[in-house]
């Protein structure tokens, strides 16, 4: 190879821009095409510095907008090759319309999303407003709760992605600042034991193959559009979850480390639990365990894997709970909230008689204190000695103000 | 669960201190997490860095933190910044000044009947260093107030961490941390 290896401690202390910048390097990307944006700069700004350092030999494209760093990654994917790039809130906005493109020519593209808030006003810090922007895209979606899920849930990514009965581009999620900018110890795995995880990029109808011309890019009216959704749709459906678990296993085989497409934590005798995604999860662990002491049974669900919503997964893990909380990081702007909702199409159908009520909170980067959960707790608690939602199914943690509560 | 919050301007090293401390601490089988509050991250806006040290796998991500030290590395931030918030009554207090702790508790006195210790980082730095970055010196000063290494263990695995830097530059914060090792009181 004409690049160098790096040697890595067992446990390096990274931050989970570094973490996935380390991820990145040893995939050994072939383009990387970015426009950096506060907080995932240091993804790309971190690749770019292994480029110089002759420790990546792929190609790196410094591009005027996110438009164009994904238009650039779209190319590249098509052209045939391994394809990354990272991005944030205003920039993911400028992406999207390049996104539905990227997963409806099935290009296997990693984007690594740090979640950040979405002006006005403008904000530089977490919440999952842009996360929950791309939901609809067409991509697959992990979600990264600490920055050692930021580094392995970037070789899943490219392990379902580019398989050949998958073949859809899949975004990796971090908590801006709180996962992308804290430096926690890392586990490593070595650049050989890496890259043989996620192997030499295998081409498929790749536009650089002249033996065998294709079309990437084409109109279809209402002739084949419909097929074509529908197909993506059902794979995304049928096929990724398979794949995404498979790959998990592999992974814990390989380093010890398991993921879940959903991660229950305590849920097997609990009678109240949160739902909610990133670093809220960990959090939100250590907070129901404390309860535990206190002597409610508390759980925690985090979601993994945001896309394909893992439906039937959802409704296994909360069978038994009797009061959930649903914890929204984006403003619904009009609506109960994303987690709420799919937490309800998820249950309605089942023999669940368990209490819904959501919470919309942590907009722009705001704190969500161990406090905060444990009135949570004790709300939910409550509702289930009542045998009923005792408040509005909509409330805020941690908004100044009067108490604003809806539905 | 040992908590650590730095108070600094943006520029003069908190978030490399705290990053190099957690890397340290590491090494010895420990787990570490290092964060900071950057707000608008403009050079000279005052800040915060924090750092979080337990023998167990740390879940907590709240930003809220009741410190068991607090690092001041900018003499003003004393007076413009509460350096105390959020403080227990047991919160050690490492303040960078070129005044004796007695006449500093005297300028500011939230800081009465907490436990103050006092060194000047700043001069240290710019007579060892020849820059103003007092993160490496009030390592040198908190390793000598927590007893939490041996001040020799601490400067070799900073040899490490600072690694890329010049020689010159290295050997120079060698000496800031052991002369803020010996002279904070």
């Amino acid at each position: 190879m004409a690049f160098d290896k790096m040697e890595l401690k067992d446990i390096e202390v990274w931050d989970g821009n570094f973490a996935a910048a380390q991820a990145l390097r040893q995939c050994q990307i072939d383009v990387v095409a970015a426009y950096p944006i506060t907080p995932s700069t240091p993804i790309v700004e971190g690749y770019g510095k292994f480029k110089a350092d002759n420790y990546v030999e792929g190609e790196f494209v410094m591009v005027e907008s996110e438009h164009a760093a994904m238009s650039g990654c779209i190319g590249a994917a098509a052209a045939g090759g391994r394809v990354a790039t990272a991005t944030s809130s205003q920039g993911f906005a400028l992406m999207v319309e390049t996104l539905y493109q990227a997963s409806g020519m099935r290009l296997p593209i990693v984007l690594n999303v740090v979640n950040r808030a979405l002006a006005a006003p403008l904000n530089v810090n977490g919440d999952h407003s842009d996360m929950y922007l791309g939901r609809d895209s067409g991509w697959i979606q992990l979600d990264a709760y600490c920055p050692q899920d930021a580094y392995d849930l970037n070789f899943i990514a490219f392990k379902v992605s580019e398989d050949h009965d998958v073949r859809l581009p899949c975004m990796v999620h971090q908590d801006g600042f709180m996962t992308s900018h804290t430096a926690q110890g890392v586990h490593t795995l070595s650049d050989d034991v890496a890259y043989s995880f996620v192997g030499d990029f295998k081409p498929m109808n790749d536009m650089l193959d002249f033996e065998h011309p294709v079309t990437h890019g084409v109109q279809t009216e209402e002739d084949w559009h419909f097929e074509h959704k529908a197909r993506q749709h059902n794979d995304l459906m049928t096929k990724v979850m398979p794949k995404i678990q498979a790959a998990f296993d592999s992974f814990e085989k390989l380093s010890g480390r398991k993921y879940n497409i959903v991660e229950s934590y305590d849920m097997s005798d609990a009678d109240v639990c949160v739902v909610c995604m990133g670093t809220s999860v960990e959090t939100a662990r250590e907070v129901a365990t404390e309860m535990r002491a206190k002597g409610i049974k508390a759980g925690v669900v985090g979601i993994r894997v945001i896309r394909p919503f893992p439906f039937f997964e959802i409704g296994e893990a909360l069978k038994d709970v009797k009061a959930i909380a649903t914890l929204d990081r984006s403003s619904p702007n009009g609506a109960p909230g994303m987690l709420f909702n799919e937490m309800a199409g998820a249950l309605f159908n089942t023999d669940t008689k368990a209490m819904l009520s959501g919470y919309v909170y942590g907009l722009g980067g705001r704190d969500l204190t161990k406090a905060h959960l444990v009135s949570l707790y004790t709300e939910l608690q409550a509702n289930v000695d009542a045998g009923k939602v005792t408040t509005q199914l909509q409330q805020f943690i941690g908004v100044r103000g009067p108490k604003l509560a809806f539905l | 669960m040992l908590e650590l919050r730095w108070h600094s301007r943006a520029g003069q090293g908190a978030v490399t201190g705290a990053k190099g401390l957690a890397d340290v601490i590491s090494t010895t089988g420990k787990h570490v997490q290092a964060f900071a509050f950057y707000g608008s991250a403009k050079r000279g806006a005052a800040m915060t860095a924090y750092n979080r040290v337990d023998d167990k796998i740390i879940m907590n991500h709240e930003k809220y933190m009741q410190p068991d030290f607090v690092f001041v590395i900018d003499p003003a931030l004393v007076y413009t910044s509460d350096v105390t918030i959020n403080g227990k009554e047991n919160t050690k207090y490492i303040i960078t000044t070129h005044m004796s702790t007695q006449e500093l508790v005297a300028s500011q006195p939230k800081l009465e009947g907490k436990e103050v210790y006092t060194v000047d980082c700043i001069k240290i730095a710019q007579e060892t260093i020849g820059r103003p970055i007092p993160n490496t010196p009030m390592l040198g000063a908190f390793m000598k107030i927590s007893g939490m290494y041996d001040i020799e263990f601490f400067k070799e695995s900073m040899v490490r961490i600072l690694g890329k830097l010049p020689q010159k530059i290295i050997d120079a914060n060698m000496i800031a941390i052991q002369r803020a090792y010996d002279e904070v009181k």
